[in-house]
């Protein structure tokens, strides 16, 4: 019996402006609560919405970015509804003319198990609007009370809105990191999920292949991309026993517990409320003439699809390499930096930076921006890597001290003595007497034992204190061998 | 001193024939002696408005007095005010101290005038008779038994008993206009966008407006030009170069075509009313105005549609009194549901439920396009009626009230009744078009008639020059009601 699996999702990133949307209050994360709701926060009476022109501009970064169609004219709306963390009534959103219309996020999708290779998939986009965040619930703290901060209140959303493209987790995955490294490298949210400045809802249905779409059920606010995972694998086997049994999924509004891997209801579709959506009369229409757009199309970088092609095609790098390097916009700047101390040596940058830098990076917990060297100091020792100076386990050895001491590789390279011997004849004069001294072994290689190549290049290394070229060694050890 | 316009006054205080703080405390003595059968006023602080008055004294004394320093101006309940008790006529606000200033108030404050105190509405602005005020209903100067009008009807009968040299009010359907009327006083709602609504407490947002009462339209001229103006923190201000209202106020007015709606003198118009407005009609004639017969065809629709928009408005405005965070939460209750139900139950009064509710339902699903939507529409035809009207006539006249004040308690019963009342300001609203009421006459029952002028967009000056002439020519606005 197989079933298909129906995936759309709405992700709600906040928008990195220094105020809110319709406030001058401040949107910086983690103030003592309270303190950053201005009358307009808290809704006193009288007080007015006023637009705040960096939210639009993110939001037409992001149509740009997305090739998506961007409203000359969009409207904004009243979602009506009664919460305490809601200080209006309302929340100011956009309902029937968004500010982003249709568009599309072209994804590398990686498959959680197994050994299938990776493939590119476009997810479209159907809309993304401009909103007002909410303030926030503290539920455990006040013995049987609900503390209300209203710091949150008013900080600006985006609220993207995709087509139910995808049939994995794996696609639902890769979709919503795709979208967070392109929020974060057009510069218009900082994607902080731990700080909720990026959270997705998650649309799940299954039907069996050749059906009608499935009835869905939305998980909400998800905060991290393995518990989306986990999330979406819970519920679609839940909706299959659910059908297989014999039962009917109903709509509902759902919450995952990661501690008990479940999904559980929030409300059910008797609860869904009629938010009365009219415009919001206290606002103009949004106009964004050609005019705007192109002014903030001159402000994007090149974009991580851009760079990747030109990855691939002009440098040579594999697909793998490329989305790597542009996992951020950060990485890929440090790439192109090293990679211009070395041009034609993008191979052997990607190489380090993917694996060695990498690696460090994770073992410290930084990420690149943290990086203890940076990338004119790497791309110095790529530089001595490509013309020969030093040997791979001598480029280990520059690199680990760079890191723990800092320095330009060429000071290093002469204070440790590592320069490699890449000398011909000093190299033709160390095999012949390697092989000198150990006349039985090259029999022995000759007549077959062809495992004792190690043993000769170890002699040689030791010989040569590690300096030894080591492509060069092996050729001319490979040729005096055979005889 | 209580006859004097706005610039006698302020002549005086220029020249030291009186100072502020012995103008403010007359204005005081007055209230105490009359606000208690009136109820013009919620709040009065003495102390506040005469500190406000030797601040202005001092102003004036170092040169820098302007035309409205020194001078009590009354504010009604629904504009915030730093450090006053502001509540919108209703318990919901009993105990709201306003932390800021509306933008109205800032601008008096700047120009020096003296805030004497806040004056009673109907709750949250909906009414036309100021009885559904929670803190008591305003009585009529010029018949105690009888109503002011309203909503902004103790400002209107604070003008008309003296209690302040000139007040502001706000009209969303009529609300300064109808009660000008009714209590013989002038009033005018500017164009919509004139004045910042920053501040003031919103009932219809695409329709509230602020704007000036007073006893001549002298008098409205110089308050609004201290009114109007651009503000930044509302998006619906319009950003238009300053003007003088009071530049034109001399003009003669030969030529002027005179526009007649013939909506406005059918059915349901008093006998009383309509002689008073005819008679003002031929004055205006001998004045050198010519009358033109002209339609509004979709006027008559005005009421249903303001009906629909301002409570689904209304409706989504007045969602934030939640006894959450301000203003009246009820003392005891089970859970949040019950919190949000009682406090709100409790706090507003019949009217502004009654509203609440017909507002959700015509914004609720299934309803929303036969309802919001469809009066939306209908509201642009009655604004064309108005642009098609203009071509013809240079401004629009007719009664500003169907009757005279009716006596308290008379339409309690039923609210379509009373609704009527705002029968021929409202459609102004919907088109955002300035209008005005002044006096002209007295009817049957020895109350006063007004007369309604209605100005194309921005055309306030011209509105107050064709006011002002003809109060030149006649002394309506000059008369006392009997309470004095």
């Amino acid at each position: 019996m197989t079933w298909e699996i129906v995936i759309g999702l709405e992700i709600h990133t906040q928008l990195s402006t220094n105020t809110k949307i319709f406030s001058g209050a401040s949107t910086n994360y983690g103030a003592e609560p309270n303190t950053q709701a201005d009358s307009v926060s808290i809704a006193l009476p009288g007080v007015l919405p006023v637009l705040n022109k960096g939210a639009v501009e993110r939001a037409i970064k992001f149509g740009l970015a997305t090739g998506s169609h961007i409203a000359p004219r969009s409207v904004f709306a009243r979602k009506n509804y009664f919460y305490p963390d809601l200080p209006k009534g309302y929340q100011i959103s956009q309902f029937d003319l968004p500010v982003v219309g249709e568009g599309a996020l072209p994804i590398l999708v990686e498959p959680l198990s197994g050994n299938a290779k990776p493939y590119e998939k476009t997810v479209r986009i159907t809309r993304a609007h401009l909103e007002e965040d909410a303030g926030k619930s503290l539920h455990g703290d006040f013995h049987g009370m609900t503390g209300i901060d209203l710091n949150r209140a008013g900080t600006p959303l985006l609220e993207i809105v995709s087509e139910p493209d995808m049939c994995s987790a794996a696609e639902a995955v890769a979709y919503a990191k795709t979208m967070h490294t392109l929020v974060r490298w057009i510069g218009i949210s900082d994607g902080n999920m731990q700080e909720g400045s990026f959270r997705c809802d998650v649309n799940v249905s299954v039907r069996r292949p050749g059906e009608s779409l499935g009835t869905r059920r939305e998980i909400k606010n998800l905060n991290s991309f393995k518990f989306m995972q986990q999330a979406i694998d819970y519920e679609v086997q839940w909706q299959i026993d659910t059908i297989e049994s014999g039962g009917e999924v109903q709509q509902a509004t759902i919450l995952f517990d990661p501690d008990s891997g479940e999904t559980r209801m929030m409300r059910s579709k008797e609860d869904a409320h009629d938010y009365r959506y009219f415009p919001d009369p206290d606002l103009l229409p949004l106009e964004i003439p050609p005019e705007w757009i192109e002014k903030m199309r001159a402000t994007l970088p090149e974009l991580p699809n851009d760079k990747q092609s030109r990855y691939i095609n002009d440098l040579g790098l594999s697909s793998y390499d490329a989305s790597l390097l542009t996992s951020s916009l950060e990485m890929a700047d440090f790439f192109e930096a090293a990679l211009a101390e070395a041009p034609s040596h993008a191979k052997i940058c990607a190489n380090w930076i993917i694996g060695e830098v990498s690696a460090q990076l994770n073992r410290d917990g930084m990420d690149i921006t943290q990086c203890p060297i940076n990338a004119q100091q790497l791309g110095g020792m790529l530089k001595r890597i490509a013309d020969n100076t030093i040997s791979n386990s001598g480029a280990k050895e520059v690199f680990r001290t760079m890191w723990a001491e800092g320095g330009n590789a060429d000071e290093i390279i002469d204070a440790k003595g590592l320069k490699q011997v890449s000398d011909a004849g000093a190299i033709e004069t160390l095999v012949d007497e390697i092989l000198a001294n150990n006349a039985d072994k090259v029999e022995e290689y000759r007549g077959g034992k062809e495992k004792l190549f190690g043993f000769f290049v170890g002699q040689a290394m030791k010989a040569s204190q590690g300096k030894a070229n080591p492509a060069q060694l092996n050729e001319v050890l490979k040729r005096k061998l055979s005889g | 001193m209580f006859e004097s316009t706005l610039k006698q006054l302020g002549n005086a205080l220029r020249a030291k024939e009186i100072s502020s703080v012995e103008l403010t405390q007359l204005y005081l003595d007055n209230i105490s002696k009359l606000n208690p059968s009136l109820n013009a006023y919620v709040t009065v602080n003495p102390d506040i408005s005469l500190a406000q008055a030797r601040e202005a004294d001092a102003r004036i004394a170092a040169g820098k007095g302007e035309a409205l320093t020194g001078i009590p101006i009354a504010q009604k309940d629904i504009f915030c005010a730093k450090g006053w008790l502001t509540t919108c006529g209703s318990k919901m606000l009993h105990n709201f101290v306003s932390p800021y200033d509306a933008h109205i108030i800032q601008q008096f404050n700047n120009a020096g005038a003296i805030n004497i105190g806040k004056t009673n509405m109907d709750e949250f602005a909906m009414g036309s008779s100021n009885e559904t005020s929670h803190y008591g209903t305003v009585k009529n100067p010029w018949n105690t038994g009888n109503v002011p009008g309203g909503s902004s009807g103790g400002t209107a009968a604070a003008v008309a008993a003296r209690l302040c040299a000139a007040a502001t009010g706000t009209d969303t359907g009529g609300s300064i206009r109808q009660p000008a009327a009714l209590c013989g006083i002038s009033g005018l709602k500017p164009t919509y966008g004139v004045c910042s609504r920053f501040g003031m407490i919103a009932f219809a947002s695409s329709l509230d407006q602020a704007g000036p009462m007073g006893r001549s339209a002298e008098d409205l001229a110089l308050l609004l030009n201290t009114m109007a103006g651009f503000d930044e923190r509302d998006s619906t201000s319009l950003q238009r170069d300053k003007e003088d209202y009071a530049r034109d106020l001399s003009k003669p007015l030969d030529g002027l075509r005179i526009g007649l709606p013939k909506e406005f003198f059918a059915e349901g118009l008093s006998n009383d009313v309509a002689q008073a407005v005819e008679a003002a009609i031929g004055e205006y004639k001998k004045l050198g105005a010519t009358v033109v017969d002209i339609g509004l065809p979709n006027s008559k629709l005005s009421v249903p549609v303001y009906y629909v928009l301002a409570p689904a408005e209304a409706s989504s405005n007045l969602s934030r009194f939640d006894g959450v965070r301000y203003g009246y939460r009820a003392p005891e209750y089970d859970d949040l549901a019950d919190m949000y139900e009682k406090s709100r139950a409790q706090g507003f009064g019949e009217e502004v439920k009654r509203r609440i509710m017909i507002g959700t339902y015509v914004l609720s699903h299934g309803y929303y396009d036969a309802y919001y939507l469809q009066a939306q529409k209908i509201r642009r035809l009655i604004a064309q009626d108005f642009t098609e009207a203009y071509k013809h006539c240079d401004i629009i006249m007719g009664p500003t009230s169907p009757s005279t004040a009716f006596k308290l308690g008379e339409k309690g019963d039923d609210p379509v009744q009373m609704y009527l009342s705002d029968i021929y300001t409202i459609a102004v609203n919907l088109a955002g078009l300035p209008g005005m009421s002044i006096p002209c006459g007295f009817g049957n029952n020895d109350m006063p008639v007004g007369l309604q002028i209605i100005g194309n967009y921005f055309d306030e000056a011209r509105m107050l020059n064709v006011a002002h002439q003809y109060q030149l020519a006649t002394d309506w606005h000059n008369r006392t009601p009997q309470v004095l």
